[in-house]
């Protein structure tokens, strides 16, 4: 089950979905931005998710199938700072794994972990089309590549 | 905005940089963004004003040059590119412009390897103009064939250029653009929508974050285009959460040409009007399917469904739909300003035109490149590419994606057009170029599309769902060395029934990559199975399984 956190809705957060809703044709085409929303104010969205759906006029387990389908909008707490590493073949082949490893070792946890200071959560990502750089992560939405070990210590160091 | 106001702010807008003698040009693309390229460009900026040259000297932003993996990387007046620029270089850098011997970072001549060989289309205006500037596209005939069209033209004789220069999407599947766009204009009144496919997913593909971080303007003017020829009003850009700088420049280009009354009601003054919205992924490949992408753009669960009916009749809320990728609609505008004769004069006989490919994996020039469909895939390599670095040997080329397959040495003075690449064993898609070298093995490759095409699955169809399961599992078997001959045959018969039975393409051709490697590599399995070695020494054999 996903764990239900928060409460209600900000009078900010529902100013916000409402401009969405406004400026959409129909109210649930702003379901995955209103989802973002939420996100972007909490960190990952909670049980807030059934006043989210009542403004989009949807059912509460509808909006819930929107929510799980897309990786990116977190259901459960993430940490402060979202590492996506990607594991394109790009990636791949250009040592993804070994820095996979480092990069668990290091923060002592798994893929889909969070750290228990909350600082960071680990996930991995399909490709970020930084092939260029590979092998490459994303820390929020700053994009890093050309990736070592070394270089993975002195970045995390930037996220406090 | 009348032509004539679109004239005059591309007067103003060449005026005011012929006034420099000298034009520096630093990558502000995602690759030389991720190396710190603004620090390039204010140090640069900086250092014009230290040495009191602010009025002689324009420094300034650029999308993407192409060699990405040399970044940053600053263009001198259109004579020679400075790779791997650190910011305490900018002194030194601006010092030696326009003198014989250059300095800062390691200077390219622009008839160096990977510029030659190249005929960019696509990516004209990339490198030269700033995409966060309306102005300077409009500098470089930006928006008149817009305004052309939806003055002077019928709009069935805009789909005839189209129709004519042979286009065809540059998404993957290849389907003739004009094609698509007749069907649409010809499907019943009321709203249409156009729709662009920035859900760019493939894994070692990034030819479409380019074309929206580096000259957004110019896929703007080709959905406007669209809109008008097929009769449509409305326009959504889909593009994935991935690339937020692509977004950024996306939003800032729609409010630009909003301002200016190129987008919004009444077009021109005539009675034309179109809208632009922009939509964003959360992270799901399978949404880059049409259905799905609409799905989702409807605020539903991204899942795709079966076609007919095919977007084209029934799409967005149910009205007729066009959908086309970016680089498909990049190409509108070029295709209008010189004629879809002139496009179907480039490239081979049924791949018209040029395509842009992502180049990257074990070769020595990573970056992005454009070059004439019909172009030997050795050429690729061994022309822009520069070969494969470190004196290893060649061993395969990954084109397609998820979808796609490995093309082997032997195979490389093949043609890159559609129908060549499907007679291979692979195909087009959206122009992802993974080269590997005699240090990647094929099956734990083959296993890397597998868990993607695992991992990305919808679930919604029981081929691809437990389908793509079992066939990881085998692979998995075989890297680590606990397979047997029938698990072989086992694979091949699932590869069989994912193909033919899948709902959507996700499933139907993730057996592909497996499949051509099969082709390819027979060797390479067997020697898996049979003697439990990796011939590459990637897999850990004997670790279980």
């Amino acid at each position: 089950m996903t764990e239900m956190g928060h409460g209600r809705l900000t009078e900010e957060e529902r100013r916000e979905i409402a401009a969405e809703i406004a400026g959409s044709e129909y109210p649930r085409a702003a379901a995955s931005d209103a989802l973002k929303i939420v996100q972007r104010h909490r960190g990952w969205v909670g049980g807030e998710i059934v006043e989210v759906a009542a403004m989009l006029g949807m059912a509460p387990a509808e909006l819930e199938s929107v929510a799980t389908w897309y990786s990116l909008i977190f259901r459960e707490p993430v940490g402060r700072h979202v590492i996506l590493i990607c594991d394109s073949v790009s990636c791949w082949i250009t040592g993804y794994r070994a820095l996979l490893d480092h990069l668990t070792g290091r923060l002592g946890i798994g893929l889909g972990g969070t750290t228990a200071d909350a600082r960071f959560t680990l996930l991995p990502v399909a490709c970020l089309g930084a092939c260029e750089q590979a092998p490459a992560m994303m820390v929020d939405e700053d994009l890093h590549g050309d990736l070592t070990p070394e270089k993975i210590d002195a970045i995390l160091e930037q996220y406090p | 905005m009348t032509r004539d106001e679109l004239k005059k702010i591309g007067e103003a807008e060449q005026e005011r940089i012929r006034k420099y003698r000298h034009q520096v040009h630093v990558c502000m693309a995602s690759g030389c963004h991720a190396l710190r390229s603004d620090k390039v460009r204010t140090g640069l900026q900086a250092e014009a004003k230290k040495q009191g040259r602010e009025g002689e000297v324009l420094v300034k932003r650029v999308g993407c040059l192409g060699l990405c993996s040399r970044g940053p990387l600053v263009l001198e007046d259109q004579s020679r590119i400075h790779t791997g620029v650190a910011p305490e270089e900018a002194g030194t850098l601006l010092r030696s412009l326009g003198e014989p011997e250059a300095a800062g970072g390691e200077p390219l001549p622009l008839d160096h390897p990977f510029f030659k060989g190249q005929r960019k289309i696509v990516m004209e205006h990339s490198g030269a103009i700033d995409p966060e500037r309306i102005e300077e596209y409009i500098a470089v005939g930006g928006y008149e064939q817009m305004l052309a069209a939806i003055i002077d033209m019928a709009p069935e004789a805009v789909i005839d250029q189209v129709t004519r220069s042979g286009l065809r999407g540059r998404g993957g599947a290849g389907y003739p653009t004009g094609l698509k766009w007749s069907t649409v204009a010809k499907a019943g009144g009321g709203d249409k929508y156009v729709i662009c496919n920035a859900d760019e997913g493939d894994p070692g593909a990034f030819m479409d974050r380019s074309v929206m971080e580096s000259t957004p303007h110019q896929l703007i003017e080709g959905m406007i285009i669209a809109g008008y020829a097929v009769g449509a009003n409305h326009g959504v850009i889909y593009v994935r959460a991935e690339y937020p700088l692509a977004i950024a420049r996306l939003e800032k280009a729609i409010g630009q040409a909003e301002k200016m009354g190129l987008l919004g009601r009444n077009i021109g003054a005539t009675r034309f009007s179109f809208d632009l919205q922009l939509r964003y992924g959360a992270g799901a490949f399978v949404t880059g399917e049409e259905t799905a992408l609409i799905a989702s753009v409807e605020g539903r669960r991204g899942t795709p469904r079966s076609r007919p009916p095919y977007p084209a009749e029934r799409g967005l809320w149910g009205r007729p739909t066009l959908i086309n990728n970016v680089e498909t609609l990049a190409n509108v505008v070029p295709i209008l300003k010189n004629g879809g004769d002139w496009y179907a004069g480039i490239g081979a006989e049924k791949s018209r035109g040029t395509k842009v490919f992502a180049l990257v994996g074990r070769v020595n020039n990573v970056g992005l490149i454009e070059v004439p469909l019909g172009i030997t895939l050795r050429e690729i390599i061994e022309g822009p590419g520069g070969g494969i670095p470190g004196g290893r040997k060649f061993k395969a080329v990954q084109t397609g994606g998820p979808s796609g397959g490995c093309i082997p040495e032997a195979s490389l003075d093949l043609p890159v057009d559609y129908e060549s690449l499907v007679q291979a064993g692979s195909i087009m898609g959206s122009g992802g170029m993974i080269v590997m070298d005699e240090t990647s093995c094929m099956v734990d490759v083959a296993k890397y599309f597998m868990q993607f095409c695992m991992s990305e699955s919808c679930g919604k169809c029981i081929p691809c769902r437990v389908g793509t399961v079992q066939m990881h599992h085998l692979l998995e078997k075989m890297t680590t060395g606990s397979a047997t001959g029938r698990d072989l045959e086992m694979l091949e018969e699932l590869c069989d029934l994912a193909r033919h039975a899948s709902l959507c393409g996700l499933g139907q051709s993730a057996p592909n990559p497996v499949l051509s490697t099969l082709r390819y590599f027979r060797d390479e399995y067997l020697a898996h199975i049979d003697e439990k070695r990796c011939p590459a020494g990637v897999c850990t054999m004997g670790a279980g399984g």
